[in-house]
Order: C-alpha cells, then structure tokens, then sequence
C-alpha cells in the first residue's frame, strides 16, 4: 500500500477526539486501524490518553467493537475476547473471521501492564499489542515511567539542584517481548508511514502474538509544538535513539541504517524540552556524553545482531 | 464401592425428583462446583490456582484436557488476569467463569468492579478464606464480605450441595435481561470445599436446559454494529450508570424467587433468600451463612428436644439484600445473635449492620458474634452456649466474640 492508497481508505478511527493537537497517539491508532480495516477486529484499550480522549460517552471514535477493561490489562482483556471468539467459533456461533488488537501506552505497557502482557504473550494468544509510547504517564500530567530515557526532566524525575532529570535507562520492551519467543516483534515510527504500514500488517497476519512498539511524541512531556513531532520523530530514528527493526521468530532485521548520516543524540534533545536543563544555562555535557555512549554502544549490539542473524539465516 | 453394595444412585433425592438426577457421589465442594462448571460448559474458563480454591481449577482442567467440555480455558498469570480475561470474553458474548478465594479475589478487585459496572454476567465461585496479613489460608469470609459493595450478587453455601445448585441458579441469575449482574457463589474453605460429602448431581441435560443459552443484549463479537465497551463518563453521565445498576440489583430481588422456583421444580429442593429453620416460635435465634449454619441446626434440633425455644435464620443471598423479608421473619423473636466470621474494623461486622439496619424498630434485642477468623473452629458446645447466653438475655452490647482468647 502506497500512502496515495492509505490517504483515502477507510480508518475505523474518527474525528471529534480530544487529544492534543500535535499528538502522536491518533496517528498511531488510526494508521493501525487503517491497516486493520482489510478485516474484521476487536480492540482493547489500557487506560490511557487513547482511551480518555476517543470515549467520552456518550461518543466513540471507534469505528470497531472496542473494550476498555481497566489500566493494566489490555492484553489479559483481548485474550479473554480471542478466547471468546475460539470458543464461539468452534460452536458455530461465529462465522466471520477475526483480528484482535490492544493498544496500551507506556506506562499500561512498560509498566502497570508488563505482567498483563507478558502472561498474553507466553500463552500465544493470535493478538496485535501496539504501544504508543510518548515515554511518561501523560494521562496523569507527564511522571517518569520506565520508558522515559535518561536525562529526560518530568514532574517525578525533575531537574533540580543535585539531580539532573531521570537517571536510569529506558526499558528496552522490543526485546523483553522477544524474550517469550514470539514470532513477532517490531519498532516503529509515527516519521516512517510506510515502515510503519508493512509492520502493521505484518503483525496483523502473524499467527500468534505479536509486538509493535511505536515512538509516540508528546507534545506537553517533550515541550514540542504541534508542527515539530514529525521532525522530531525523524530525529529519533536518525540518531538511533529509536531505530527501526525487526525480530521475527528471534531473527533481528534492522529496517533502517543511517549510516554515515547518523546524527548526535543531541539534534534530538536540544528541540525538546525535557531536556532543556542539560543545555542551559550551560551545556551539561556528562549526561549527554553518558546518552551518547549507550546509543552508540546499543546501536553496534543492534547492528552486530542483525548481520549475524542475515548471515545466519 | 462396589457395584454390588452401592446404593441406588439417586437414593439420597426425593423420589419424585430422582428422573432429574445423574448420580449421588461423594464430592467435596470444590469438586462439586467444577462439576456444575462442567455441566455448565462456559464458553470460556480463565482461572489462577489458590487454595483452597485450586481443586476447582485442577479438577476443571482435567474436564478439559479430557474433552468432556468445549470450554476455551485460559491458564492466567494471576488472578488479576483471570478477571480481566473473562471479562473480555463476556463483554465478547461468551459465557465466562472463573474461580478464587481470598487474596485472589483482593487482587482481581479492581476488575470485579469492572465487570459489575460494564453489566456482564460472570459467574464466580468464591472459596472463603482470610486476607492477609497474617497470611492464612484457612476459611473466614473476609474476602467476600469486602466485596459486597462490588455490585455482584452473592449467594452462600452451606455445603457441597448448595454450592453445587447454586453455581447453577447463579447462570440465570446472571444472565436475566433485567440483571445482567455477575454472581459469586461463596462456600467455606476446607470445611466446605474439602469435606466431602454426597452430592446429588443433576442430569446433564437437565441443567442445560435450565441455563439455557446465553443472549447478550449487546456484545464485541455477536452485536451487528460495534460497541463500545467501558467509556469514559464524566459527571454528566456516570451517575445515572450507576443508578441502572443499583436498579438491576432491585430487579435480581425481584426476579430471585421466580428463578429459584424453576431449580426447585427440577431439584426438590428450595432456595429461599433466608432459610428458616425452627424459627417461628423461637426465643432466641441464631443468624449465620455457609457451613456454620449446618453445625447450628444440629445444636438447635438437640435443644429443641430439651424444650428450649432456639431457631436459625440462614442468609442465602447477601446482595442483593431483602431487608423487609429479614424484618418479617425476625420480629417476634426477643433475642438474636448475628454470627459474623469477618470484621468490618471500627465498625459494625457486616452481617450484623445489615440486621441492625431490618430492625429499625423492632423490640427484639440484637447482639453480635464474631467468629472463626482464620479457620478458629465453631464447636456445638459454642453455640449451644452462646444459645444459652441469648435466651437469657444477657449479653454485653458492641462485639462479643465466640472462641477468642482475651
């Protein structure tokens, strides 16, 4: 599917929700319900700004049979709904086949919801998990979650005196998904459309679980204007803050190489501004040497992994 | 037992009632309630093992593993999930069950009240026993008791048999049109859900055809246009939700007794929301629901025979609450003793409030015992005495406690 094709199908996802102009979340759910309209699907929504802007009753954005249950159990919920559908199906009370889809932020994901997926995947539940993760619980007002990078300033890992914003790493979710041996798991970018589109797809046709972790910029935790998410996106990937692969069957595909063209970490962090305080009033070059060195270290890990498993495979 | 020496199989139902029965076999109430699961057939079982609930789930599994059901049994990582799941799959169309006790059902509380709010018709046995801390895994009804503003109905067991049957009623129960409320159906850990005793099982068919087929109203899968399910409401909207469910509690009261009647027809016997046993003429009575019940019968019969005037009110259904059918029954009788085997801290213990709250007006003294925390044996010569103190009267006002050390 060209983005010609894409701009005029159907989305399932409509207009009148209430999420912030600029925000990452509604691309991601209407590029995956844009994907899915080639089916017939059941979602089910963590708590979250997707599920608070898009279901104010007695309104729904969703085009879709749709379930929000609670915080951390998106993806307990769908597989309760895929175990419905075996079951109905099986008693001939179904027909039709269908898709299931969760989508959690963050923190449902990362966080509150990690024991909720890990139980979905290590059973094989056939579902597409999608997190959009704008890195921190926005639904509260922008707190540290574990997905929030090092150094990032937010209002429970502030910058202060003695501390200069989050001083642990970002968990690295691609992989602790990949860990329960699932056929599919991939990362993906609200700047790349058409990677993004295949890996939809991909995921959707997939027997078995599997899962999409997409970069998800916000524009209040990030300090970004409406217009800046998409450059700002392309600056994750092009600085291997989030690069964009594959493991499929546990093989690594790396999707994306900028090559010579990598930039500095900093091109990323100097537009946003939870990570104003490393840049004035003077340049904190520690941290930023600190992120720079393990985006480095963590992109040659990545790069080495999928050679191995292209010459392997 | 031999075949040879083996009774009749349904010896033990009234002759009248014996064409509706399978079998009469020794069961224990775990074991008794994953045979109306399996006569049940949900389309869907997400269970996490816990005692004393777990011979529930093993027992279950094994009906699965042998093809005796088509149920899709979801093994969950925890309890949490175990709700969740079913609540997915009942918000698909499916009919749903699982099964918990104690802690259990402290960590699936947030979506027990999910599953309330979203009106989906998930039929849970409960097993009682403490919460912690102390850890404790032997029976007292702590854990229902804190969900009984979940907004589920709640039946209580007395035995294996109970247990049994009420899984049964609750599917319909649940599933009215004018409920649409899950259900718990509690009995006592070990002393119910290890005990073995006869149960008397139902033929097959015949619970199939009492529990019919499930009709939702609305659902993910079987409804033609999508639903959303578990909207945000805001102040404008919420609290008339709320309302419809407070209303659909009403409805359960009203329905009960018709439901109940249908079981009756089928089982011989009845299931009144509070069971009255030597009660119309009696000095002094004893409230109590799950097995304790069974234990004060007896001591009641042993004191009838030496005159004295003692009788049991039994709570069946605890939500929704009959307060002017509990206010008839118990207004001629001078002197009650409320059995609580919970606290609620600081406060009344729940049964007692609930008394407390029939009788406005009533001259009947009212008196609370808490009991049994923690699996603390009930013994008759406890009751008998506890009897005894009640018909004389004197009996201290706030909490008296029956097998403490203090």
């Amino acid at each position: 599917m060209n983005l010609k094709e894409y701009a005029v199908r159907e989305k399932n996802f409509y207009s009148g929700h209430r999420s912030c102009a600029g925000c990452g979340m509604p691309i991601v759910a209407r590029t995956v319900l844009s994907v899915a309209s080639d089916y017939n699907v059941v979602v089910s929504n963590a708590t979250g700004c997707m599920e608070v802007t898009t279901t104010i009753y007695p309104e729904s954005s969703w085009g879709v049979p749709w379930i929000h249950n609670t915080f951390e159990n998106a993806a307990a919920t769908i597989s309760g709904v895929e175990s419905a559908y075996k079951a109905l199906k099986r008693k001939g009370k179904i027909k039709k086949p269908y898709k299931f889809i969760a989508f959690g932020g963050d923190g449902g994901t990362y966080d509150i919801g990690l024991q909720s997926l890990s139980g979905a995947l290590e059973r094989g539940h056939d579902f597409l998990y999608v997190c959009y993760d704008n890195e921190g619980y926005m639904n509260t007002g922008g707190q540290r979650s574990s997905a929030t990078p090092y150094g990032a300033s937010t209002t429970t890992s502030p910058s202060g005196r003695v501390h200069k914003g989050k001083e642990q790493w970002k968990k690295d979710l691609a992989r602790i998904s990949a860990a329960h041996h699932i056929p599919y798991v991939a990362q993906a970018s609200i700047a790349n459309w058409a990677d993004f589109i295949k890996k939809v797809k991909k995921g959707l046709e997939t027997e078995g679980p599997s899962v999409l972790v997409v970069l998800s910029p916000c524009i209040l935790l990030w300090h970004l204007k409406p217009d800046q998410v998409r450059d700002v996106s392309q600056l994750a990937i092009d600085t291997c803050f989030w690069p964009l692969y594959e493991i499929v069957d546990g093989k690594y595909i790396l999707n994306y190489d900028p090559g010579k063209r990598k930039k500095p970490i900093e091109e990323f962090m100097k537009p946003q501004g939870r990570y104003k305080h490393l840049f004035k009033p003077k340049k904190n070059k520690e941290i930023i040497k600190r992120v720079q060195d393990k985006i480095d270290a963590d992109w040659q890990t990545l790069k080495r992994q999928a050679d191995f498993d292209k010459q392997n495979s | 037992m031999t075949k040879k020496n083996s009774k009749s199989k349904t010896e033990f139902v009234k002759p009248s009632f014996a064409k509706h029965y399978e079998t009469t076999k020794p069961l224990s109430g775990a074991y008794a309630v994953s045979e109306a699961m399996r006569q049940i057939d949900p389309d869907v079982v997400a269970a996490y093992p816990i005692t004393p609930q777990t011979p529930i789930v093993e027992r279950f599994s094994q009906f699965v593993a042998d093809g005796k059901v088509k149920t899709e049994f979801v093994p969950v990582e925890s309890e949490h999930s175990a709700m969740s799941a079913v609540v997915g799959a009942s918000a698909a169309g499916a009919r749903a069950m699982t099964a918990t006790s104690s802690v259990g059902l402290a960590l699936m509380f947030e979506v027990v009240n999910a599953a309330s709010g979203m009106r989906l018709p998930i039929v849970m046995p409960v097993v009682n026993r403490a919460l912690s801390s102390p850890i404790n895994i032997h029976c007292d009804h702590s854990d229902t008791m804190a969900c009984r503003d979940a907004g589920w109905i709640q039946l209580y067991s007395e035995n294996p048999q109970e247990a049994y049957e009420h899984t049964i009623l609750a599917i319909r129960l649940a599933e009215h049109k004018d409920i649409q409320l899950p259900v718990m159906i509690a009995q006592d850990g070990f002393i119910t859900s290890h005990a073995v005793e006869n149960v008397s099982l139902l033929k097959d068919k015949v619970v199939r055809k009492f529990i019919g087929k499930r009709k939702p109203i609305h659902s993910l899968l079987l409804s033609k246009k999508p639903v959303t399910f578990g909207a945000l409401e805001l102040p404008d909207y919420f609290f008339e939700t709320k309302r419809q469910q407070q209303y659909a509690m009403e409805m359960a009261l009203k329905h009960y007794d018709n439901i109940a009647k249908e079981l009756s027809e089928l089982t011989g016997n009845n299931y009144p929301m509070f069971e009255q046993y030597r009660l119309g003429d009696a000095e002094a009575a004893l409230i109590a629901l799950n097995s304790s019940a069974g234990t004060i019968k007896k001591v009641v019969d042993e004191m009838r025979k030496e005159g004295k005037k003692v009788g049991l009110l039994k709570i069946r259904l605890f939500r929704p609450f009959n307060y002017s059918q509990v206010s008839t029954l118990l207004r001629k009788i001078p002197n009650i003793g409320v059995l609580d085997r919970s606290y609620s801290f600081g406060a009344n213990p729940p049964v007692y409030s609930e008394i407390l709250s029939a009788l406005p007006s009533s001259k009947s003294n009212v008196f609370s015992f808490v009991y049994g925390l923690g699996g603390r044996e009930l013994y008759e010569s406890q009751i008998r005495e506890t009897f005894e103190k009640l018909l004389k009267g004197k009996i201290k006002k706030g909490i008296n406690h029956i097998g403490l050390r203090e």
